[in-house]
């Protein structure tokens, strides 16, 4: 199946691809695979009791890089997919994933994604997701991503997510479970605008001694969107944890922040920050003294903030 | 050429009017340094933020180059060549010492530019251009990349509001240091709010505010040789006025 230019665009959007990537990947376009390759280190083969993949990483596989890309421009099409990533021990990877949707019609299109990652001892993950629509289509473009993690001792992994406009309905979950002196570490940038809705809902569970998870949110919602944040953290053994919900709200947007913190044990260290606010005043006016509009200094703002 | 012709601004507080400023009458030439003193609540920075359009004035005019820009918006003042150096320097998450600089020469600069910029106010490049300006800078720190992004601008009129507030001692020597090498390497206007007789040292023209109203003004020599008599009385004034 060739890759359109609408589908190239999606790509570059969501896994910063020009063309097919180096290394091992696998695209997928309406729910079936377009092009894989393996690696001598990473092996990627279809599930034969439901779609999706499993995707192995040999022991000791250090500063290699799997992209796992999906494509939704088919109307009316909602792909489901289950992935499993199987990191063995001492590597070091990134994984870049996400998905783009290009909704031309009055049909709903949309994808499920459910990714479950089972890191082994000692191993580094850093994990990219994506998330992009377009397309001047009517209908609902929809995302609902599911995310489970589990980190074994002394394993690390940076998990970003990306959402970006142009997503109307999306909720997203994360479960992890950490084990002795597993760290990870969550970002999301989250904009919404016109009438979309986000939901993300973060679990973590920090059940190994001196396991520690930082899950930290920056949002924006614009015009009629509405977001909502819950993130919730227990600690239950000898740990760290914080979770940090930031957010610009603006015109007549809605947005809901509840973190939840839970310390089982007296050695369980968790703290929690949420803070919804419009954008400060002062730094409209320091960058208009520079010479921008009060449009381009939000945009600006919004810009880093969301960096 | 900056004149303030009458500017009057007033507020209106537990429903009576407050004069912040009388009647200010104030020329600021190109190529001069000029310090604007005086005690607390005497209208200093409220003068500032009027000469950037922060403030909009009750009445009077302001001329800027032979054009009234009495009611143009902060971001046209900006475009015709007016920067303002923030008391409490603003913090933004997210946008960097070089963007920030960036948006403030209005194009993206090299990091050679960069460099440039920031070793004007005593800061080394490197440390400091990926840097996002937020609280993990100092406040000596903060203040002295505020006044690289002025720098950045190339304005023809800078209005730096208390660039000695909230820095310690050392930073302080620093943007004597700082203030120096500006007025001798750029040929614009300087308008510095202050109280700190080492900046009033350097200037070429003081302006002495009480009570919203131009006590005196003239020559570095001239307004220094009696300021202690001129604070004292300006003192008494402004208790006056707070009865």
């Amino acid at each position: 199946m060739e890759l359109t230019k609408i589908d190239k665009d999606l790509l570059k959007s969501i896994a910063d691809l020009h063309d097919i990537p180096e290394g091992a990947y696998n695209i997928r376009k309406d729910g079936k695979l377009v092009s894989r390759n393996t690696s001598a280190n990473i092996d990627i083969v279809t599930k034969t009791d439901k779609p999706g993949i499993d995707i192995f990483i040999k022991d000791g596989t250090k500063n290699e890089s799997l992209h796992i890309p999906v494509i939704v421009a088919q109307a009316g099409l909602h792909d489901l997919v289950y992935n499993d990533f199987h990191i063995g021990k001492d590597c070091d990877v990134t994984i870049v994933a996400g998905c783009g949707i290009a909704c031309g019609s009055e049909k709903d299109s949309g994808h499920d994604g459910v990714h479950s990652f089972f890191v082994k001892e000692n191993s580094r993950v850093t994990y990219v997701e994506k998330h992009y629509a377009t397309g001047d289509g009517t209908g609902k473009r929809v995302l609902n991503p599911i995310t489970n993690v589990e980190l074994s001792k002394n394993s690390y992994m940076k998990m970003e997510t990306v959402q970006m406009g142009g997503v109307t309905y999306s909720v997203r979950e994360t479960n992890a479970i950490l084990e002795d002196a597993a760290v990870l570490e969550i970002s999301e940038k989250i904009m919404t605008n016109a009438d979309d809705y986000a939901e993300t809902k973060f679990n973590v569970d920090l059940n190994g001694k001196d396991s520690s998870t930082h899950v930290v949110s920056r949002a924006v919602a614009k015009e009629n969107s509405k977001q909502v944040y819950i993130s919730t953290i227990n600690g239950n053994n000898k740990c760290y944890g914080h979770t940090e919900c930031d957010a610009i709200i603006m015109d007549n947007a809605n947005i809901v922040a509840k973190p939840e913190i839970t310390a089982k044990v007296a050695d369980a260290s968790l703290i929690h920050e949420a803070a919804i606010g419009k954008i400060a005043g002062d730094q409209l006016i320091k960058l208009q003294t520079l010479g921008l509009t009060k449009k381009q200094a939000e945009e600006e703002i919004i810009k880093g903030f969301l960096k | 050429m900056l004149e303030l012709k009458n500017i009057c601004f007033s507020v209106r507080e537990n429903g009576k009017t407050k004069d912040i400023l009388k009647n200010i009458n104030l020329k600021i030439e190109d190529d001069k340094f000029l310090v604007v003193t005086g005690p607390n609540g005497s209208g200093k920075s409220t003068l500032a933020k009027v000469i950037m359009g922060i403030n909009k004035p009750t009445s009077g005019e302001i001329i800027f180059n032979g054009k009234d820009i009495t009611k143009l918006s902060v971001t046209e003042r900006a475009k015709l060549g007016i920067s303002f150096a923030f008391q409490q320097p603003v913090k933004f998450k997210g946008i960097t010492v070089k963007q920030m600089i960036s948006l403030a020469a209005g194009k993206e600069i090299s990091v050679v530019d960069a460099c440039k910029y920031l070793s004007d106010v005593g800061l080394c490049a490197r440390d400091y251009i990926d840097r996002d300006i937020d609280g993990s800078l100092s406040g000596g720190e903060l203040k002295r990349i505020e006044i690289a992004t002025i720098v950045a601008r190339e304005s023809e009129l800078a209005v730096f509001d208390e660039p000695e507030a909230g820095i310690d001692l050392w930073s302080f020597n620093s943007l004597i240091k700082t203030f120096k090498n500006l007025k001798d390497k750029y040929q614009c206007g300087f308008m510095i709010i202050s109280h700190q007789e080492r900046i009033l040292d350097i200037a070429d023209e003081i302006v002495v505010l009480s009570a919203g109203e131009v006590k005196t003004k003239g020559t570095k020599q001239k307004v220094l040789s009696h300021l202690s008599e001129i604070y004292s009385t300006c003192s008494k004034l402004d208790d006056e006025e707070v009865k």
